[in-house]
């Protein structure tokens, strides 16, 4: 076992090590920093001292090895735009991040599972079908027009919910939180369905398509002959039994909910560190944009390697070959 | 109910004339300010909200107009045309209560003349400044320079002993690695004083009850909530849906969906920028076209082919819906030499044609457009419909959009043959246009100049326009120098900017042409 | 499973044909796949005849009249007086014009890119799978890199990288390329784990090891032995991912890292009829967001059948 961890650490620091290198080789191409940092008045002789002064006229190892050398001890610089620390900045976006994801987690994870049972019991039943089918609208429109259309129809025209933001927020030391507010808890609704739709129709079919394999299963139908009530039957023998594959998809889904609030955060004016990270990328601030990307990755490995524990912890027989269970 | 309470209210203090009356204004744009530092950025947004905070010596009104602010009086020596003298307004506090004093004006310019400070070029020609007495500033500059004003309306005066003691003399670098106090605190003698600020996030500002110009000024919005939207249909969904009171940037197609909403109005006026093609006529060969040993773009009959290709009219009517006003000239209206004359515009796609092939390019040739997507209002569409223009005359047009961060590089580098580029002319006057977009480029002028032009005559013609003191003879070698520029055909004019503000009905403000809503003018019904 | 030992496996050409006739029975028995499948099969033929269907061809600007900008469906232009079908966007092209030839991008991004995907996933998971080892971990681990980064991260970052080395003459096409490049390579992890698995599974059937032990090579056990076993599972997660990636390329378009406005896909006719939807110029938005979802939706219920009807264990 903690061979095992030892050596899952180790392989994430690897994939630390090349994401920062890629990460920041992209940064050559998103474009030039110094024209967006000066005004309309610059001359040529400010962007040759402004170039020097960031070191962008230094090789690209050097530069490369200058932000490891930073990164390692925690410090990203000071963000081209804002002029503050990267650091104290992302402290300051994640919450609203963090929060927006859990809330979409949850809603995907609750929503996924509640449906999944249900088509999967009554997989023959009309009501299953129309939900199979009217789920795959949600996963057949681009998020972004989603989160348009939201707006639309529960902001401009029915005026039920704001259209942007995160409401009123409330300071608990060194976190922000919008739940305790009802402004707060009014603003999360639309963003939070807009990135979470996709996260629970992939969970609700992944739940259906497991539950309906272990329905199958011998001892399942040893426990109906044996006269267990149906719903018993259900849910503590047969979802049990898909809560691998759940936990698996969920955790690595984690990350692409993180990922995809770029969008939503984008649509939704959300003030977390997606929205950070497409203001970064539009002022090619590059201290923030690597930050982001760093942050990322860890979370990203993180969540990789609590998977693969939980994995471990709840079912020892998959050992500890993901690979194996294969599942679209 | 708070609606007829407030009117109430309000007739009663209309009646004592004194604006107590507590209106939030909440406001939002497509970008935020980047930073607090009144001196660490030259850039519009950024100016905007430092307006309600810090004020200048001199501002320009809602209407484009000069104003005092905290000069009073303004004039250069009778005895001495290269020394400006400056009275100051007496009785001014800052947001902490320290006195307002010649040695703030001194410090301030001073800070702002700096190596790190974005605003230095504004003053590049001042040499000196001196405090006279406590309320008396001299401004010494290195030859008589009579648009001094105009180069001071975006200078913010902050407090010495305050900036000193928060170890803010240094504008921000952004390579020593740390903030500075004064971008993310600030103590101006403006009317609003900043309550909270998260970038990007949120800025709270409230009414400066001790502010000088009290009674002079409506001062009727006594808290300020600004909030940058960027997703444009979001914005506007915000002030349908009644969450803000007052945008900016309205897209042009949403304007009529705006001003048809109950409570909505609309308001509009020409902006001080002007959109224009940009062609890199100076090279022998250029690289992002289809032609071989030669440059099409230097010869003059091919610019002007070209210019008369484009139906601008039809763009301000599709892709403007109306919001534009065609431009024959790169400087704005009322910039001090434009001439309707010269605005005047031309569509003629035979003549276009017989142009080409008089240039020996009958059967046209290729080059590459470079486009910024997110910088002026539809500049993606623009180019668009100038593609299907060109083509029209057998030049193809490859068009690359980028988001400006790639696209205002280029420009400098050198690496675009045919470019986008809009100019506003803070100063008003044609010299600012010559010495960014005109000059040979070099050290100090002509960075804007992408075009590869060098004219030596006309670079010494533009140079003398900065000490000239005879303002007859100044027009008229600016009128000289823009007779070159058109009959060159350097650029490509498309149009004067039109500015959109949607707000409330309860709102009362004029459009500025800087786009810089000042909140002190604002009433609020 | 006896039968496999005694019996060398049948020759790939019978074995479809029971495979097919077994899909073929379900598939009849599925009016929804069917539905879907016209859908496609009708989205698709249109695509590929778009040059001679639509009235227009939106991707030659000098062609096009920007005073016929804004025009509503069915109803007259005000200066030109022409007429269109389902109206006109911003730049005066005819909107099932574009909507024809937009979608002759998105689908063949999508085909592409799902392509590439599958080459390389099943190429690696097979090698991966069938070599076990150091290359095994090799490949596992770059899988897991891959998958650390979001898919819409690794498309942003090869876009930029490859704006950035392409030269300026070529981008116009290359952005296609690109997009094909960037959605294909951040896919290709699901083939990859899947085929793996089930090399893995078939490498220890007894019919695999009766093959090594007549000499037969590797490559050839792993293309003709194992590779036909494996290509269910590679099929249904084809087809989805058919589906993700032209909702993929949408999403990007919104990024502004799409197909370039003049020559637009779905996705990008999408992000800009959204700029549109609160002035009232709804056909802009709807037209191409209604093929697009049609378009989806149809791929997305042909997979799920496909899933279930592959599956023996569900029926």
């Amino acid at each position: 076992m903690l061979a095992y961890i030892l050596r899952r650490v180790g392989q994430s620091v690897l994939v630390l090590l090349v994401v920062g290198l890629v990460a920041f080789a992209m940064f050559r191409f998103v474009g030039d920093p110094v024209d967006a940092m000066l005004g309309q008045e610059r001359t040529q002789a400010d962007i040759e001292r402004l170039t020097a002064e960031l070191g962008l006229d230094r090789p690209f190892p050097v530069q490369y090895w200058k932000f490891l050398t930073q990164a390692a001890q925690g410090n990203f610089g000071l963000s081209y735009r804002q002029g503050r620390p990267v650091t104290e900045i992302l402290l300051e976006r994640a919450p609203a991040t963090l929060e927006l994801a859990f809330v979409s987690g949850i809603m995907a994870l609750v929503g996924g599972i509640a449906l999944g049972v249900f088509t999967a019991i009554r997989r023959r039943g009309v009501a299953a079908n129309v939900i199979m089918t009217v789920s795959l609208i949600g996963v057949s429109l681009p998020t972004f027009l989603i989160g348009i259309l939201l707006i639309y129809i529960f902001a401009v025209e029915l005026k039920w919910l704001p259209s942007f933001g995160r409401g009123e927020v409330v300071r608990l030391g060194g976190w922000t939180t919008g739940f305790l507010t009802e402004s707060g808890l009014k603003a999360i609704i639309l963003p939070a369905i807009t990135l979470g739709l996709y996260q629970m129709t992939l969970i609700m079919r992944l739940v259906r398509t497991e539950m309906l394999e272990v329905l199958r299963m011998d001892y399942i139908r040893f426990a109906r002959a044996r006269g267990l009530r149906e719903k018993s039957v259900n849910f503590r023998h047969a979802l049990k039994n898909t809560m691998v594959p759940v936990i698996t998809v969920t955790g690595l889904q984690l990350g692409s909910i993180i990922a995809f609030a770029i969008i939503t955060e984008t649509v939704f004016q959300w003030p977390g560190v997606g929205l950070l990270f497409i203001n970064a990328v539009q002022f090619v601030d590059i201290p923030v944009m690597a930050a982001y990307l760093m942050l990322i990755s860890v979370m990203f490995v993180g969540i990789n390697l609590i998977v693969d524990l939980l994995y471990f912890a709840i079912d020892p027989r998959l050992r500890l070959d993901r690979g194996t269970e294969a599942k679209a | 109910m708070t609606r007829l309470t407030g009117l109430a209210l309000a007739a009663l203090m209309a009646s004592t004339a004194l604006p107590v009356s507590a209106e939030t204004l909440r406001w939002a744009r497509a970008g935020d300010s980047l930073t607090l530092d009144p001196h660490a950025q030259n850039e519009g947004p950024t100016h905007t909200l430092a307006h309600q905070i810090y004020e200048p010596l001199i501002i320009r009104d809602m209407t484009g107009a000069f104003e005092a602010a905290l000069a009073t009086d303004w004039a250069p020596k009778a005895d001495d045309p290269t020394v400006w003298v400056f009275t100051l307004r007496q009785g001014v506090k800052y947001h902490d209560g320290a006195d307002f004093t010649a040695e703030d004006v001194v410090f301030s310019i001073n800070r702002a003349k700096s190596d790190n400070s974005r605003m230095k070029e504004l003053l590049s020609s001042v040499v000196e400044v001196r405090a006279v007495d406590d309320h008396t500033v001299e401004f010494v500059t290195d030859g008589p320079n009579p648009i001094l004003p105009s180069n001071l309306t975006n200078l913010f005066i902050m407090d010495k002993g305050w900036t000193e003691a928060n170890g803010a003399v240094e504008v921000q670098n952004m390579d020593a690695g740390e903030s500075t106090f004064a971008a993310t605190n600030t103590n101006g003698t403006g009317a609003y004083k900043l309550v909270s600020r998260e970038p990007d996030v949120k800025t709270v500002l409230t009414r400066n009850e001790d502010y000088w110009g009290k009674g002079q000024f409506p001062l009727d919005v006594s808290e300020i909530v600004y909030t940058p939207i960027q997703n444009a249909a979001t914005r506007v969904a915000a002030i349908l849906s009644g969450e803000v009171d007052f945008i900016q940037d309205v897209p042009v197609q949403d304007l009529q969906r705006v001003a048809a909403t109950d409570g909505l109005v609309v308001k509009t006026a020409p902006q001080n920028r002007t959109i224009f093609f940009g062609l890199n006529l100076g090279p022998d060969d250029i690289a992002n076209d289809n032609v071989e040993g030669k440059n099409p773009l230097s010869d003059v009959r091919v610019r002007r082919a070209m210019n008369l290709a484009l139906n601008r009219d039809a763009i301000k009517q599709v892709v403007m819906r109306g919001q534009s006003q065609p431009a024959g000239i790169i400087s704005p209206p009322f910039v001090n030499g434009w001439t309707e004359e010269m605005d005047r515009i031309e569509t003629d796609v035979a003549q276009a044609k017989a142009l080409m092939a008089e240039a020996g390019y009958g059967d046209g040739f290729s080059i590459q457009l470079d486009c910024p997507n997110d910088r002026y209002i539809n500049d993606e569409a623009i180019c668009q419909a100038a593609v299907g223009m060109f083509g029209q005359i057998g030049v193809t047009v490859n068009l690359d959009a980028k988001p400006k961060a790639q696209h205002f590089p280029l420009i400098s580098s050198g690496g675009t043959d045919f470019y986008m580029l809009g100019w506003g002319v803070p100063t008003y006057d044609s010299e600012y246009i010559f010495n960014f977009l005109v000059h040979t480029r070099g050290e100090q002028r002509g960075s804007w100049n992408g075009t590869g032009y060098s004219n030596p005559e006309l670079d010494a013609r533009i140079v003398s326009l900065s000490s000239e003191t005879d303002l007859d003879k100044r027009n008229a070698t600016i009128a000289d120098i823009w007779g070159t520029v058109q009959d060159e055909v350097l650029y490509l004019p498309i149009h004067h900017q039109v500015l959109n503000w949607g707000m409330t009905d309860k709102v009362g403000i004029e459009v500025s042409p800087e786009d810089d809503p000042k909140m002190k003018y604002f009433t609020m019904k | 499973m006896s039968d496999e030992a005694l019996t060398p496996p049948a020759a790939p050409s019978r074995l479809r044909r029971a495979w097919e006739s077994d899909l073929i029975w379900s598939f009849r028995h599925a009016p929804v796949a069917m539905a879907a499948t016209a859908v496609v099969l009708i989205l698709v033929l249109a695509a590929v005849f778009a040059p001679l269907i639509a009235p227009h061809n939106p991707f030659n600007p000098a062609t096009l009249n920007l005073m016929n900008g804004f025009t509503a469906p069915m109803e007259p232009n005000a200066f030109t007086g022409e007429v269109f079908l389902m109206g006109t966007d911003d730049q005066g092209r005819d909107v099932f014009s574009t909507i024809l030839y937009g979608m002759r991008i998105s689908l063949f991004v999508g085909f592409a890119a799902v392509m590439l995907a599958l080459v390389i996933g099943v190429t690696l998971g097979l090698l991966a799978g069938y070599l076990g080892g150091w290359t095994e971990t090799i490949i596992m681990r770059i899988a897991d890199v891959q998958l650390t980064f979001p898919a819409i991260l690794v498309a942003m970052l090869i876009f930029g990288i490859a704006k950035g080395i392409t030269p300026p003459e070529h981008r116009d096409q290359m952005a296609i390329w690109v997009l094909i490049l960037a959605i294909g390579l951040s896919d290709w992890v699901q083939f990859a784990r899947v085929v793996r698995g089930a090399t893995m599974v078939e490498k220890s059937r007894e019919y695999v090891q009766a093959a090594r032990l007549i000499g037969r090579t590797p490559v050839s056990i792993m293309l003709r032995h194992i590779l036909p076993n494996v290509l269910n599972p590679v099929l249904v997660i084809a087809t989805i991912s058919l589906a993700l990636a032209i909702i993929a390329e949408a999403t990007l378009s919104f990024l502004g890292v799409g197909a370039p406005p003049t020559q637009p896909s779905l996705g990008t006719l999408i992000r800009i009829g959204q700029g549109f939807l609160f002035s009232g110029e709804w056909w802009i938005l709807l037209f191409p967001a209604i093929t697009l979802l049609a378009l989806a939706l149809s791929v997305n219920l042909l997979g799920d059948w496909l899933r279930d009807a592959l599956n023996p264990r569900l029926r």
